[in-house]
């Protein structure tokens, strides 16, 4: 009997009404785009009757049957490949990777595959390739990271990270009816985060790709970021402002293509700009959006662009090592004080 | 599952010449047909080569010479509506599929008038609306693609069989793995053809897999092996055939490996100093897959050497035709470049930024 109501409940349109944690949000997502569209399914390892590692797709195989969503073998290249396949059929594929860390695994048929189908012979791959990003949750070097540099250097592959349950409903939706295939970053640490659950409106919408989106409005300093770090962004803005200093943060939500007019428009009022990003600071998308700044808005600045990332290393695993490892708030008040005095 | 060597390479007697077998429920129309696509193959690569010479051509040229057969006596075996993805070796199945000389001749010269509008080389283009999705150069990958192809046809009740090439040398690719396992899991009704053609570039086949025949891999996947003798072109379309039967009525699929031979380098500037003495004048003498089905059609009088002739002519006629054509097309325009890597309604094309301009 238990089991038979816990089904029904499964069975019954997820989130509407209540207050949605993120990952609430993304499976509402989802089942919406499922019922809409015949041709969306599901594909990737264990997103079956275990619902996926994180539940993202937990009781979408009760709703949806097993033909729209599959459980395949540990075989990212098949994942990828096979969606892509699929995609070309005029299937809109959602697949998952366990943990984006494994995005590795299926890197050629991403960035050789999908990537330039459409660009070689017009054939665009509708696909979503999802899964969960990010660090700061004691998982240790494989199962923390931050992929979007890899890709942001492979023209054809668009990519997502929402900071907020709307704008992760909002967001895969649109990345699910995109024409062209979407990188779909969630950060495991927003997941259930009670800070982001947020009441959803009722019915269908979606958030725009390629559009940031202010999260704070602010006169002094701007902080570019996304992610999990838009928290921590607001948390430094939060304490600079009993100094005085008034920080705008922008969201970026779509890390390729960038909204270089938001971030314009932002430098160009603040005239100051921090770039904040959980990757390591290398190589990071951190120096393709200084270079924008520094190219297309050089006479508003009042300051050098700086930049504020994790260190050149892989993601330990030990508390105080990670914590040493990632972004914290101080190291962004620290650094939006400098500026705020150069 | 035992492979089926059913339709393997036969010893012959001693100074007996090879043809083909005799069982075979394809018409003599049919087998005619087959021999017009086996000379297209070999007459096209020929012309490309002079193309070649001349400078015209802007890339490398991949010749399958020697292997014709495998690429289209298995592509022949399909409906009109079932799915290829071919390897650079498999020109003649692109002709089996559809593609015209003049499509190959204009993506070779990377002209404007190609179907990758001079965006990528030779057989890397497709027509879904054809059946016909071309290789990457990434090997094995195409194995997974196909799955996901038959997967997606599967949602749409579509009863298609999907045939994906892959070399001795591709078959070593973890996306072969990947592809195959998954396919085989899925009982999706996908045919491997594997090319035992003795080299991947300039390695041989026993320092790319220590099985003896490619075949021996379908133990790995649970799923039939068949070895056929890939330069008998009716040996190729009947057991590739039975794998159509078997993986459309939803029984899964099935590898075939083709024993044949590369008698050109991997590409034309390739020199082929790995190749031991005498071995490609063997091939070419005793073992040659356009001589073999000749032989074939005028012992059983299917045709008289002045009817092959006349299609040697005829298919030499299409080919200067298309070549002129191919020929006459103009380069892209350069500005070109940008268009296509998104959905251009959606995400403006890739112009160069201007800088420093007020």
């Amino acid at each position: 009997m238990a089991t038979a109501v816990k089904k029904l409940r499964k069975l019954e349109h997820p989130s509407s009404g209540a207050a949605a944690t993120m990952v609430e949000a993304i499976r509402a997502g989802i089942w919406e785009e499922m019922e809409r569209d015949p041709t969306v399914f599901v594909i990737g390892e264990d997103v079956g009757v275990y619902g996926g590692a994180f539940k993202v797709t937990e009781g979408l195989i009760d709703r949806f049957g097993k033909e729209r969503v599959i459980d395949t073998p540990i075989s990212e290249a098949a994942i990828v490949g096979a969606a892509c396949g699929a995609a070309l059929m005029g299937m809109k594929p959602v697949a998952e990777f366990q943990f984006i860390d494994f995005i590795s695994c299926g890197f050629d048929l991403l960035t050789n595959y999908a990537a330039k189908c459409r660009y070689r012979w017009g054939a665009n791959i509708p696909a979503v390739f999802r899964g969960p990003c990010g660090s700061g949750v004691r998982a240790g070097p494989f199962h923390s990271l931050n992929a979007e540099s890899f890709f942001l250097n492979t023209a054809g592959l668009k990519m997502v990270e929402p900071s907020t349950a709307y704008d992760a409903k909002g967001l895969i939706k649109a990345a699910i009816r995109d024409p062209d295939p979407v990188l779909f970053f969630e950060h495991k640490k927003l997941y259930r985060l009670p800070r982001l659950r947020e009441e959803l409106p009722e019915g269908d919408f979606i958030v725009e790709i390629g559009k940031a989106r202010t999260a704070r409005e602010g006169r002094d300093i701007s902080i570019i970021t996304f992610g999990a770090m838009v928290l921590t962004a607001l948390d430094a803005a939060e304490e600079l402002e009993k100094e005085g200093l008034d920080l705008e943060v922008i969201d970026l939500r779509t890390l390729a293509p960038l909204d270089k007019d938001a971030i314009l428009a932002s430098v160009k009022k603040t005239n100051r700009a921090l770039i904040l990003h959980e990757a390591s600071l290398t190589g990071g998308i951190g120096g393709e959006i200084a270079a924008i700044i520094s190219q297309e808005a050089f006479e508003w600045l009042d300051a050098p662009v700086l930049r504020v990332a994790s260190i050149d290393t892989p993601v330990p695993y030990s508390p105080p090592l990670e914590d040493y490892y990632l972004p914290q708030v101080k190291d962004v008040l620290d650094t939006a004080r400098k500026l705020a005095a150069y | 599952m035992r492979i089926s060597t059913k339709y393997a390479p036969r010893k012959v007697a001693d100074g007996q010449p090879r043809s083909c077998i005799k069982d075979t429920s394809l018409t003599h129309e049919q087998m005619l047909e087959l021999y017009r696509y086996l000379k297209l193959t070999r007459l096209v690569e020929e012309r490309i080569v002079n193309l070649y010479r001349q400078t015209k051509v802007v890339g490398g040229v991949y010749r399958s010479l020697g292997q014709e057969a495998t690429a289209v006596g298995s592509a022949y075996a399909l409906r009109a509506d079932d799915f290829i993805t071919p390897i650079i070796r498999d020109l003649g199945a692109c002709f089996v599929k559809g593609i015209r000389p003049r499509e190959i001749l204009a993506q070779y010269m990377a002209k404007a008038w190609g179907p990758s509008g001079g965006k990528d080389l030779n057989v890397h283009f497709g027509y879904m609306d054809r059946g016909f999705i071309g290789p990457i150069s990434h090997l094995g990958d195409m194995i997974p693609v196909m799955t996901g192809i038959l997967l997606g046809a599967r949602m749409q009740q579509k009863d298609i069989v999907g045939l994906a090439y892959i070399g001795d040398g591709g078959a070593s690719t973890g996306a072969f793995y990947e592809g195959m396992n998954f396919a085989a899991v899925q009982r999706l009704p996908l045919i491997v053809i594997a090319e035992y053609n003795y080299y991947a570039y300039s390695t041989p086949t026993n320092l790319q897999t220590a099985v003896r025949n490619l075949a021996e891999k379908a133990a790995a996947f649970g799923i039939p092996g068949y070895i056929v003798d890939g330069n008998d072109v009716i040996a190729c379309y009947e057991v590739t055939k039975q794998a159509v039967d078997y993986a459309r009525t939803g029984r899964g699929a099935v590898l075939i490996e083709a024993k044949t031979y590369r008698r050109k380098g991997h590409a034309e500037h390739d020199d082929q100093r790995y190749v031991p003495e005498g071995e490609i004048e063997y091939w070419e003498k005793h073992n040659d897959p356009v001589d073999r089905f000749e032989r074939f059609l005028l012992d059983q009088k299917i045709a008289t050497k002045e009817s092959l002739e006349e299609i040697t002519a005829e298919v030499t006629r299409e080919i200067d035709e298309d070549s002129e054509w191919a020929e006459s097309s103009p380069m892209p325009e350069p500005e070109g470049a940008v268009y296509g890597v998104f959905d251009n309604s959606i995400v403006p094309p890739a112009f160069r930024p201007r800088v420093l301009e007020k």
